[in-house]
């Protein structure tokens, strides 16, 4: 269950080879949480991680779970549900590059599919779930990027905006139902998924915003934003005039 | 199931902070009790009475809640014997009204009259008399009680002990009690005789309990939390006896087993969080220990001034905003004072803000293995949920109580670590064999069994 303070004692993590999910469950197990379960693609590539939670006090359990096989969703996320899950992390997403975008038509409709079908598909299961058991949270990594979509990555950041908005309108229905979504926004993070890009002002850590997310549970916000300031950044950058936003740098 | 109106919807704790939905079912008798324990799912069935308890002990995510209160009332008074027997859904506030003019008074009060006679025996309910009367459970002569086969039982401390004491504390998990058969105080008068004394700091006032409570039959003292230094611990002791009529005068003395409580004003459904500060909090306990007399002996004071000073106040739980807040409830066993004393500066130099503590004397404990109160101090205090480092602070708290042979109260808990859970109740097992016999599929869960584990079988 989630405590009076909001930390839960269980999580399940879809897509959790995510430097960030596993930076979240990381402070989650030093806290209560002490039942994880892991579900990625590729579940070999989770076995140091699991082992590194295990030795810090938790039962976890990994589960094979690929976000683009929508018709497997339902199985795989009811395993996770067998008993109950006080938070989901819902952490997949393919980055991808626009250039390679450009050319490759086929490439942008595999990230869409992965970033948005694959979310829209896990979301609604595990509300269902949530829903069942009359409580728990969807954490929704988001990304500023979804916030007002950039040219140098607007495939990336119309997959983030319809998850963004597929998250708030899920959260709306839940209300009264003992479960809710709590919408994370980012901005750019350090992680390998970006190693080697330049990067643009107030980008952070995965800690940064793996203590956002514990805050926001904790809270019970519905949407928190790393770093914080820029809430206030993008209220001004979402008014800014179209030919001034397009030569925005970055 | 007949007669029976079965709604999903959110609940929550008294302190309001950690809400999970049900299905909330309004009963038509004790027939329904049965049929509703029987057609409980895969999340099972609790029993649940005013929502008084701070935390998740009268919750069950996505499963049932028999909401007992909406039982018809009945309360049955046989005055030779000073007994009464009530539905378990009618309430200490329904009992006082219709006995205290009668000329009885209950055996054991919390802070608020808005708990049920169900509600009583699942937590075990003290009040300020506990060193001279014990608990609830100590003053009940039988109770009804429905288990998961749907069985009915008449539940007497000399027939099945067992039973009794596992149900007395046992936070609803060993069946559905629906009725209960509790020894009353026959009073005089509906006034209390009230001796009120401040204290400089901590010590000065567990010096001054230990006098007062060898006269007087209740006791408590407010603490302020939030004052350090020389004066950390200052607090106002209050503590009383049922007046006698000669005490009474004028409109008083004309009708002396007048009861009338009334509710002033309810707090307004959206109050803003951050009102509650430590600075609001440190200004408000300033005037409150400069407003109570040094010492003041034989005050007469109504019982509701002197037992439910916020039952005033409707819904005052908003006063903490829509993040809720969690009550803190701990003992620390007699000859473990420096531990309370470590326990109290710490508090007060976090700057948790906190109206008031509440310190009382516990007398001394009943055979429940799950029963709260042990020979001990016990310190009670609200913060508001949202602050930050709270379960941190509160952790720490939480093992200086087990390493001190102390536990909390789990009516009030909300967040404690499960690991402590046995160290704090060494009689657990036991129970958790006893809870087994009577429920050995794991009928009966609530939120709290799912975070601390109570119970052999946790569902799902």
């Amino acid at each position: 269950m989630n405590d009076a303070v909001g930390d839960p004692q269980s999580v399940l993590v879809l897509g959790a080879t995510s430097e960030i999910a596993q930076t979240i469950v990381r402070s989650l197990v030093a806290r209560r949480t002490r039942r994880v379960v892991l579900a990625a693609r590729r579940t070999d590539a989770l076995e140091g991680f699991r082992s590194e939670m295990a030795t810090a006090g938790a039962t976890v359990e990994t589960l094979a779970f690929d976000a683009d096989d929508t018709a497997s969703h339902d199985a795989v996320i009811a395993t996770a549900f067998a008993r109950d899950i006080d938070v989901v992390i819902m952490a997949f997403a393919v980055l991808g590059d626009q250039a390679t975008f450009d050319n490759d038509a086929a490439a942008a409709v595999a990230a869409v599919h992965t970033n948005m079908v694959g979310s829209v598909s896990a979301g609604l299961i595990v509300a269902k779930h949530l829903r069942e058991q009359g409580h728990g949270t969807l954490v929704v990594l988001s990304s500023v990027a979804g916030e007002r979509v950039r040219k140098a990555n607007f495939v990336y950041g119309a997959t983030k905006a319809g998850l963004d908005a597929f998250a708030q309108g899920l959260n709306d229905s839940l209300v009264g139902s003992g479960a809710r979504v709590l919408v994370v926004r980012p901005g750019f993070v350090h992680t390998r998924m970006t190693a080697g890009m330049k990067p643009p002002p107030f980008s952070t850590g995965p800690q940064a915003v793996a203590d956002a997310t514990i805050r926001g549970l904790r809270t019970h916000a519905h949407t928190v934003w790393s770093p914080p300031q820029l809430r206030y950044v993008f209220s001004v950058m979402r008014h800014l005039p179209r030919p001034v936003w397009r030569r925005m740098p970055g | 199931m007949s007669g029976e109106r079965v709604t999903r919807r959110l609940v929550t704790g008294w302190g309001s902070a950690a809400a999970t939905s049900a299905d909330v079912v309004r009963l038509a008798d004790a027939v329904s009790v049965e049929a509703a324990v029987l057609d409980a799912g895969h999340r099972g069935v609790l029993a649940r009475g005013l929502g008084r308890s701070y935390g998740d002990a009268a919750q069950n995510a996505g499963g049932m809640l028999l909401d007992m209160p909406s039982m018809p009332p009945s309360i049955m008074l046989d005055a030779a014997h000073a007994q009464v027997t009530a539905g378990a859904g009618i309430s200490l506030d329904q009992l006082m009204r219709t006995l205290v003019p009668l000329g009885f008074f209950v055996p054991v009060t919390p802070g608020t009259r808005q708990v049920t006679v169900g509600g009583a025996i699942a937590a075990d309910i003290h009040g300020k008399n506990h060193h001279a009367d014990g608990t609830w459970g100590q003053h009940v002569c039988r109770f009804g009680l429905t288990l998961a086969d749907g069985s009915h039982r008449d539940v007497t401390l000399r027939d099945d002990p067992e039973t009794f004491w596992a149900t007395t504390g046992g936070m609803g998990l060993t069946g559905v009690v629906t009725d209960a058969t509790v020894d009353l105080v026959p009073v005089e008068t509906s006034r209390m005789l009230v001796h009120t004394e401040r204290a400089a700091n901590l010590d000065d006032l567990m010096a001054l309990m230990e006098q007062t409570d060898a006269t007087y039959r209740y006791s408590v003292a407010w603490v302020d939390l939030v004052a350090t230094g020389r004066t950390m611990g200052r607090s106002v002791l209050t503590a009383g006896d049922h007046a006698p009529p000669a005490a009474l005068t004028g409109k008083a003395a004309a009708d002396p087993l007048a009861f009338s409580p009334g509710e002033l004003l309810t707090a307004p459904p959206v109050f803003p969080s951050g009102l509650l500060n430590k600075h609001t909090v440190r200004a408000f306990n300033e005037v409150w220990f400069r407003k109570a007399p040094k010492r003041r002996l034989d005050q007469v004071q109504s019982i509701g001034a002197f037992f439910h000073p916020l039952d005033g106040v409707g819904m005052w739980s908003r006063l903490y905003g829509p993040r809720g807040f969690l009550q803190y409830q701990f003992v620390i066993p007699f000859g473990a004072e420096e531990t309370l004393r470590k326990i109290v500066e710490r508090l007060a130099g976090s700057g948790a803000a906190s109206f008031l503590a509440v310190l009382k004397r516990f007398g001394a404990s009943n055979p429940g293995p799950l029963s709260f109160p042990m020979p001990g101090w016990t310190l009670t205090l609200d913060i508001p949920a949202g602050l930050s480092g709270l379960n941190e602070l509160l952790d720490i708290t939480d093992r200086d109580v087990a390493d001190a042979g102390g536990r909390l109260y789990l009516a009030k808990d909300s967040r404690l670590d499960p690991s402590l859970l046995a160290r704090m109740y060494p009689r657990l097992e036991e129970w958790r064999e006893t809870q087994a016999r009577l429920d050995p599929t794991g009928r009966f869960q609530s939120d709290l069994n799912r975070r601390l584990g109570l119970t052999k079988k946790v569902l799902p």
